[in-house]
């Protein structure tokens, strides 16, 4: 292998990382709420897209940076994740006659209503947001002179990952070390014994959808530097964190860590060595292997 | 009492005096657990009073119970398995009173369970049963309850660990909670129960004191297999 082979080897791996720090970020709103509400939510990428068109407008009109977005973005997410819990999602769980496939199909409904809402109020032709650091980048060259490969990383890439990380880390913070994100947990697990612990399981399940419906508009603000964007963008997304929750272990977080990276580099491989187009292919093959070979995703290759 | 949709329990009244030792015995499938789940709120009965500390408590949200000073510890140990024991106490401790006392009552639990001390920082899915089982009364005890019931709890444990348990459960009592616990380990549960109910088929069939049901000729045929 030449040194320039290296170089684009090394440069893949770490697009690969960074896009699955994001990737990672998608998936955990969509694990906590399977985890908690035992429902696919596929409108998650449609939350997203809400996410990025708040940062956008927030860019447009007042000029606010999108990594300031996320401060604005995340808490409304909160709010309308807990409104579409509240009073569309609930009242659809608590009919015992309804099978838990129209819980998801409701889901499916949510989305196509806040797409075509992004198409009313912004038009379906694409934006961005024309950040001055859009194409900085990072070079090893100018922190160590004589380094015997050149790497550069991109700037909003960067910034985005280390936004992606600072907030995995205060979620992991809350789950792991208060008593409110350990009831989340404690539901998750057993719904029956954390009421008998006193646990208000309704009043968790809205909190939770919030609290996914937040990360992913987090992970939407985060992903606007770097995107265009478009009112038909959550779709695929939605898919994306579908994948990388199978992949990962379904209602893990952690998994949903480890398989937006595994996802992240395997597609940003894909890319490099195969083709651009062919990264969603990569995708659903992975998708397919993991069903037929880890039907429990990567977290239960750990508990063996 | 409705389960589902099928009655199991009809027109069942007892009553548990404080600081006793009351037991519900009867076979498998009896409606003992049914009870237990209605008092705490997770079944709601069809009609009927549940009256706890002077007060109706038929009414109250399942999750506000346990601040009335009910504890329920549940048939089959019920255990947040992906977390640690001690996130498991403080699970047990999240209300009012209990939580500001969460770390004298921790102690206290791992006076009762030095195992439990041991494995704090273990995932409580890989506990072995007898430990699982303390945890779970553990838990129980970590909301500082005036009540405390157990559905089950020698369920699947060797016999010298359901003697221990039993033991705990009178160390309890001795510490000043009531409690109701429902077994089908009859002869040991009797041994130690102030008052008992007999269970058979959704119905109560007989009452008396853990003593006298124990020589009573019905239970010894039925239950005790003498």
């Amino acid at each position: 292998m030449t040194s320039v082979q290296l170089e684009v080897l090394l440069q893949t791996i770490i697009s690969g990382i960074f896009l699955g720090g994001l990737y990672a970020l998608l998936a955990i709103g969509m694990t906590l709420i399977m985890g908690v509400m035992k429902i696919i939510n596929l409108a998650h990428g449609e939350l997203m897209m809400v996410g990025m068109y708040i940062a956008y407008a927030l860019f447009s009109f007042f000029k606010i940076d999108p990594y300031i977005a996320v401060f604005i973005a995340a808490p409304v997410l909160f709010g309308l994740g807990v409104l579409l819990q509240k009073f569309l999602i609930n009242p659809v769980m608590k009919v015992d006659s309804i099978l838990p496939e129209n819980q998801v199909i409701l889901t499916v409904g949510i989305g196509m209503v806040l797409a075509n809402l992004a198409t009313i109020f912004f038009s379906s032709d694409y934006r961005s947001t024309p950040v001055t650091y859009a194409t900085k980048a990072w070079y090893i060259s100018d922190f160590w002179k004589d380094s015997p490969l050149e790497l550069s990383i991109s700037l909003p890439w960067s910034v985005s990952f280390f936004f992606a990380i600072l907030i995995t880390a205060v979620l992991w913070f809350f789950l792991t070390k208060t008593d409110l994100g350990k009831s989340i947990r404690a539901t998750a697990q057993d719904n029956d014994a954390a009421l008998l612990m006193g646990v208000n399981v309704m009043r968790m399940r809205m909190l939770t959808f919030g609290l996914g419906s937040s990360l992913v508009g987090a992970a939407g603000c985060l992903f606007l530097p770097i995107y265009y964007l478009f009112p038909d963008i959550g779709g695929q997304f939605t898919l994306i964190a579908f994948v990388i929750t199978i992949l990962g272990g379904l209602g893990s977080t952690v998994g949903a860590i480890l398989g937006g990276l595994v996802l992240g580099v395997f597609e940003s491989l894909t890319a490099t060595y195969v083709g651009m187009g062919w990264a969603p292919v990569g995708r659903f093959i992975i998708f397919i292997a993991v069903l037929i070979f880890i039907p429990g995703g990567i977290v239960s290759l750990f508990k063996k | 009492m409705f389960y589902g949709d099928v009655q199991v329990v009809w027109d069942v009244s007892f009553s548990v005096g404080r600081g006793e030792i009351a037991a519900l015995i009867g076979a498998n499938g009896a409606g003992k657990s049914t009870i237990l789940k209605t008092i705490s709120g997770i079944v709601k009965p069809a009609g009927g009073k549940i009256i706890f500390d002077g007060k109706e408590i038929q009414h109250i949200e399942p999750y506000e119970l346990i601040e009335t000073g009910l504890a329920h510890v549940p048939e089959a140990r019920r255990l947040f398995v992906e977390m640690t024991a001690e996130e498991n106490l403080d699970m047990g401790s999240l209300k009012g009173n209990a939580k500001k006392m969460r770390a004298d009552s921790k102690a206290m639990v791992f006076e009762l369970f030095p195992r439990l001390k041991e494995r704090r920082n273990q995932l409580a899915g890989t506990l072995s049963g007898g430990e699982q089982q303390m945890l779970a009364i553990g838990r129980g005890l970590m909301s500082k309850p005036t009540l405390i019931m157990f559905d089950e709890p020698s369920l699947g444990l060797a016999p010298i660990l359901v003697r221990d348990i039993f033991a705990v459960i009178k160390k309890v009592r001795a510490e000043g909670t009531t409690v109701l616990i429902v077994e089908q380990n009859v002869k040991q549960t009797l041994a130690i129960a102030d008052r008992a109910y007999v269970l058979a088929t959704g119905k109560l069939v007989m009452e008396g004191t853990g003593a006298s049901l124990l020589d009573d000729e019905h239970v010894k045929t039925a239950y005790l297999g003498v």
